[in-house]
């Protein structure tokens, strides 16, 4: 995959919560079209990122730009608008609604913003893209764990952001699922999105990543290819560590 | 989005009944035009705080600061010479200004402090007005004009009509969307790039002012307000409960918790006088434990059971 311009940057990014530092001095940029995994051990400080960047959390100290442009002083909002949005771990859906109901909200309020017909033809289109078409009408309640993480993510789709965060999208799945979730993120990727991409799933990790980031304890430990960093002596330790606890 | 064949038949059934209730004043009858005009007037109000509370599911006590504002300003622009119509728009902009900054200042935090704000709200206009009345050496003030109780009757049912197509217009625009989804999952609504605080504070704006308005129509029929009338707590609370019972999930729910409960109201205050508070209080544990999602909630389900059965014969 070919990348481009720098899209994110974010410079000494910390955030602290009390006496905790939850993201330590975080340094890493994001070119346009790449996939850059963000990986580490559970608590060490992903989502907390992946917070920082959407303004659902503001900074403690450190500056996030989106194409040169501080965007670390905006409320959540503003930043969605300007074209990045996010999934959550935890799946957030809009539980009153149907399925086209829950991606409209994308289609109206994003990135680009759309209404009426035009809106439902477009969150048809991005449900069609996560290969939910058929369950446009489909109360949310009724579907299925994979199928949510699918009406989530063709929601964020759906603002046409130009960087998409996915906070272990992939969590949950059963093989099957998981298989056709790599290969949905896989699309995304072919035609040309800027992902971070927070996972624990090492195979997405391998095949997804152009380049990965790995935390430990709120701390940038390694940068590079996803071979690099899962040979790197330090990242090994920081998982088995994790793992001995 | 254009019109469906459905939009157009609730317009039609809304504007039937406007007219039909219109007619109300020509059975001569004082003491039905009387209950009319209290039913008019919680009608208004519980319909128009329902417009911010059903899908934010804030609950505003505050109903009564925008009331006696419009009351007063009613009153005081009337002895300064103004024309009556004329304070009804000053009332209008005063209930808006008032919500816009009760929400600037309150909608971020959560619903708790926002109930016990509104609540507080009320009672230090109260006494604002009070204090300000002692200075100026009133205790209330006179409010004489030709307006008869059938003018305020018409007055609130135009008002009514304003409040429902204001509340259909919203529920089809890009508000009334955001609204929901806020009313869902308030995190969502901000990462898909709501503004969250501009949505809500809007929404009570326009429920304020109408509040106010309502207040401005009801002052000619007072003749004489003091702020323990025009500022009571009560009006507040009566307005949740009645929207409550009715039912806030649809823009008619309100209305069918009103109607029934004023009749009962009128009952209650007349046999037990001295009880109202406690009765209120009564109604209000009965309603939210028995009817979570009032009338409204018992027909839709209703309704439901009623398909699934069809579905199953
Ligand atoms: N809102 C919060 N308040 C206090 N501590 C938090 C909060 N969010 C996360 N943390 C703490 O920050 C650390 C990093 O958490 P998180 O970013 O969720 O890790 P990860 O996503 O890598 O598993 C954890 O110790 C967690 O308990
Ligand atoms: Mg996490």
């Amino acid at each position: 995959m070919t990348t481009g311009a720098t899209v994110l940057s974010l410079r000494g990014a910390t955030k602290r919560f009390g006496g905790l530092v939850a993201v330590n001095d975080m340094d890493f940029d994001v070119a346009e079209h790449e996939v850059l995994g963000l990986i580490g051990p559970n608590g060490s400080g992903k989502s907390t990122t992946l917070n920082l960047i959407s303004g659902a959390l503001k900074p403690t100290e450190g500056t996030i730009s989106l194409r040169g442009t501080p965007i670390s002083h905006l409320s959540a909002a503003d930043i969605a608008r300007r074209g990045i949005a996010r999934t959550f771990q935890l799946v957030r859906l809009l539980p009153s609604m149907t399925v086209l109901e829950n991606v409209r909200a994308g289609a109206v309020f994003g990135h680009r913003r759309r209404w009426g017909a035009e809106a439902d033809a477009h969150a048809l289109r991005m449900l069609a893209l996560v290969g939910l078409d058929r369950r446009a009408n489909a109360h949310v309640g009724e579907l299925t764990y994979i199928d949510t993480k699918r009406v989530e993510l063709a929601r964020v789709l759906a603002s046409e952001p130009k960087v998409l965060l996915l906070d272990e999208w992939l969590a949950g799945l059963n093989p099957t699922e998981l298989e056709e979730g790599i290969a949905l993120i896989k699309r995304l990727r072919d035609e040309g999105r800027t992902i971070i991409l927070v996972e624990h799933v090492m195979d997405a990790i391998r095949s997804l990543c152009d380049r990965c980031v790995v935390m430990s304890t709120g701390t940038k430990i390694a940068e590079g290819t996803p071979e690099e960093v899962l040979s790197d002596p330090e990242v090994i330790r920081a998982y088995l560590g994790d793992d001995d606890a | 989005m254009s019109m469906t064949k459905r939009d157009w038949q609730s317009i039609t059934l809304s504007a039937v009944l406007l007219a039909v209730a219109a007619c109300l004043p020509l059975t001569g009858d004082a003491y039905m035009l009387s209950i009319g005009i209290t039913i008019a007037m919680y009608a208004v109000l519980a319909t128009s705080w329902a417009l911010f509370s059903g899908p934010t599911h804030y609950i505003s006590l505050a109903t009564a600061a925008f009331f006696g504002l419009g009351t007063y300003t009613t009153a005081i622009g009337i002895e300064n010479g103004l024309n009556y119509w004329a304070t009804l728009p000053i009332a209008a902009i005063l209930g808006a200004v008032l919500a816009a900054l009760v929400g600037l200042a309150t909608l971020r935090l959560s619903g708790v402090y926002f109930v016990i704000f509104t609540l507080g709200l009320a009672e230090l206009v109260r006494q604002v007005v009070t204090w300000g009345q002692n200075v100026s050496g009133q205790k209330g003030l006179y409010v004489l004009t030709d307006i008869t109780e059938v003018h305020i009757y018409w007055q609130l049912l135009v008002l009514g009509g304003i409040v429902y197509l204001t509340g259909w217009a919203i529920g089809r625009s890009r508000l009334g969307f955001a609204l929901r989804i806020i009313g869902d999952d308030e995190e969502v609504a901000r990462h898909s790039g709501i503004n969250t605080s501009r949505a809500k504070i809007l929404l009570f704006m326009v429920s304020g002012a109408t509040a106010a308005v309502v207040g401005s129509m009801l002052a000619p029929r007072y003749i004489y307000i003091e702020p323990a009338l025009a500022f009571t707590p009560m009006l507040s609370f009566l307005v949740v409960i009645m929207a409550l019972l009715g039912g806030t999930g649809r823009l008619w729910g309100p209305l069918v918790g009103v109607i029934p409960f004023t009749l009962l109201w009128e009952a209650i205050s007349a046999s037990f006088p001295n009880q109202t508070t406690l009765l209120l209080g009564l109604s209000f544990l009965v309603i939210v434990y028995l009817l979570p999602r009032g009338f409204v909630g018992l027909i839709e389900s209703g309704k439901r059971k009623l398909r699934e059965r069809e579905a199953f014969a």
